[in-house]
């Protein structure tokens, strides 16, 4: 078998271009999916640890159901299905004129996915506070929301970083599957010039040292907010 | 014998009688399913006084304290804080326990705040102070407590008995109309449960109105008021501390006491 290696197709035009509109893309899934999913995961998170055995309940169910689910499958259902599913007009507006459908749901699937992980992670750096600060709290005065935020999530952010942070690098690496619905991230765009050019091997070469560089600079970026938080008289976490 | 046949046979000044229950607990009991964990309790603790509350570990000292601020809630009976019942459904909790200061016997700071604002947070955000008033007020007390240069710290910076003092600090900022004490020198090494101690003895002189579940019988005996001793749920002696030491009216206080005055 004899392989003809050509690494400057990746530096000439269209080919770089092709792969700088890839990367443009997965940055901006992972982005929106990972603000997507902090918001509701947060949300979800802190609902499983109420004293109200609704919103634990709910809380819950939201956590099983998107965990539980294969994110491929969940993409599927959101791109395909769902429109389907929703009333007429609705359904032919998502259809015909939302601007960027595989951008969308890609955010929403990605971000709805991850968000029953984040929410876990929530979940359990709240746990890990014990109930003797939330009986300090309660007991000089503050409200349940106001021992949340002032004591309980803040605390909890911090607990929870160092998993969060693997949680950011799933997302970035799960972008990738929005190319199924058609969306051309950096995997989508490599597959696209081994196609146009037979060399495959140099493209995923290059989008996988990509993806390294980015989840790279992620993790240490969210290691230097680590120390940046890192509360005084308390060993630093490994 | 009654507890209020204690209270009148009581060698208390007329003056101290004639004042008003700051905490009135009136026959309360409670239970975790089968459990009966409180069994008919009643004791008062008047303004200005000093009460410890002392039994052997599990007679419900921490779970009596803690239905006084309404951190658990019991079945029956009722308690009454400065003429507000604390089991009324209708009762601002919040408010009420913002009135009620209380040391925990493991300190309970928030470890991401420095000292002074684990001291400011709730007298900012629940007494709507300024912050300006709220530090000044911190800062007065960390200085009685003898911490006015450790404001800037982080509690896990401090020792065990530093953190209690500023726990103690925490609670007297928001200018409370009694303080509950749940073991607060448990968790201390023998040689900071002194500054610990020297800090209460200085409130209960000052006047300050006082529940405190303690083993320390040397704080029992020389600065409370009177001593409530309990076992499995129920208050079985309620005496002035002087008459509480010399003659114990129960064999289970008795036993109670040879027991930790051996230690
Ligand atoms: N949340 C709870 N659920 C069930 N039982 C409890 C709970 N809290 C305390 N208890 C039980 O109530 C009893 C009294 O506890 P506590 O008030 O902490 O005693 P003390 O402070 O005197 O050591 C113990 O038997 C304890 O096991
Ligand atoms: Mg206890």
């Amino acid at each position: 078998m004899s392989y003809r290696w050509d690494w400057s197709v990746l530096v000439s035009e269209p080919y770089l271009g092709w792969l700088l509109a890839g990367l443009g893309w997965t940055l901006l899934v992972a982005g929106a999916a990972w603000v997507l999913a902090l918001a509701v995961g947060v949300t979800v998170g802190v609902l499983r640890t109420l004293p109200n055995r609704a919103a634990r309940t709910l809380g819950t169910a939201y956590v099983e159901t998107f965990r539980n689910i294969p994110l491929l499958l969940q993409l599927f259902v959101w791109y395909f299905v769902l429109p389907e599913l929703l009333p007429a007009p609705i359904g032919n507006w998502i259809k015909r004129e939302l601007p960027l459908p595989e951008y969308w749901t890609a955010v929403i699937g990605l971000g709805l996915f991850t968000a029953a992980r984040v929410a876990e992670q929530t979940r359990a750096g709240i746990q890990a506070i014990g109930r003797g600060q939330t009986l300090a709290a309660a007991a000089s005065g503050l409200t349940l929301a106001q021992s949340y935020r002032y004591i309980l999530l803040p605390i909890a952010a911090r607990n929870v970083l160092p998993p969060l942070t693997s949680e950011f690098l799933n997302v970035v690496k799960n972008s990738s599957l929005a190319l199924t619905i058609g969306l051309l991230e950096l995997t989508g765009q490599s597959r696209q010039i081994e196609s146009a050019t037979f060399h495959g091997i140099e493209a995923f070469t290059a989008a996988t040292l990509t993806y390294v560089v980015l989840t790279t600079a992620v993790i240490l970026v969210l290691r230097a907010v680590e120390r940046l938080v890192a509360i005084p008289g308390l060993m630093a976490r490994a | 014998m009654t507890i209020s046949a204690l209270r009148k046979a009581s060698p208390i000044a007329p003056a101290s009688v004639e004042r008003p229950a700051t905490i009135e607990i009136t026959r309360i009991s409670k239970s975790y399913g089968a459990l009966e964990v409180l069994n008919d309790c009643s004791m008062s603790i008047r303004k200005g006084e000093a009460v410890v509350v002392c039994g052997p570990s599990g007679s419900g000292k921490s779970t009596l304290l803690k239905c006084v601020n309404g951190l658990e809630t019991f079945q029956s009976g009722s308690i009454v804080v400065d003429g507000v019942s604390v089991g009324d459904r209708n009762t601002d909790l919040t408010r009420l326990r913002s009135r009620i200061g209380m040391v925990f016997q493991h300190f309970e700071l928030y470890p991401h705040l420095s000292v002074l604002e684990n001291i400011t947070l709730a007298q900012v955000k629940v007494l709507r102070r300024s912050k300006t008033e709220a530090s000044e007020k911190g800062m007065t007390l960390l200085r009685r407590v003898g911490l006015g240069d450790k404001a800037g710290c982080h509690p896990a910076q401090l020792s065990g008995g530093q953190q209690q003092r500023v726990a103690i600090a925490r609670a007297l900022a928001m200018d409370p109309i009694a303080m509950l004490f749940d073991e607060p020198t448990s968790a201390l090494d023998p040689e900071m449960i002194k500054d610990v101690l020297e800090v209460m003895t200085e409130l209960a002189r000052d006047g300050m109105t006082m529940m405190v579940v303690t083993h320390e019988m040397g704080f029992a005996r020389h600065v409370a008021d009177r001593v409530v001793f309990m076992d499995d749920g129920r208050i079985l002696e309620d005496a002035p501390s002087s008459v509480f030491f010399a003659q114990p009216s129960t064999e289970r206080a008795r036993i109670f006491l040879s027991k930790i005055l051996r230690q």
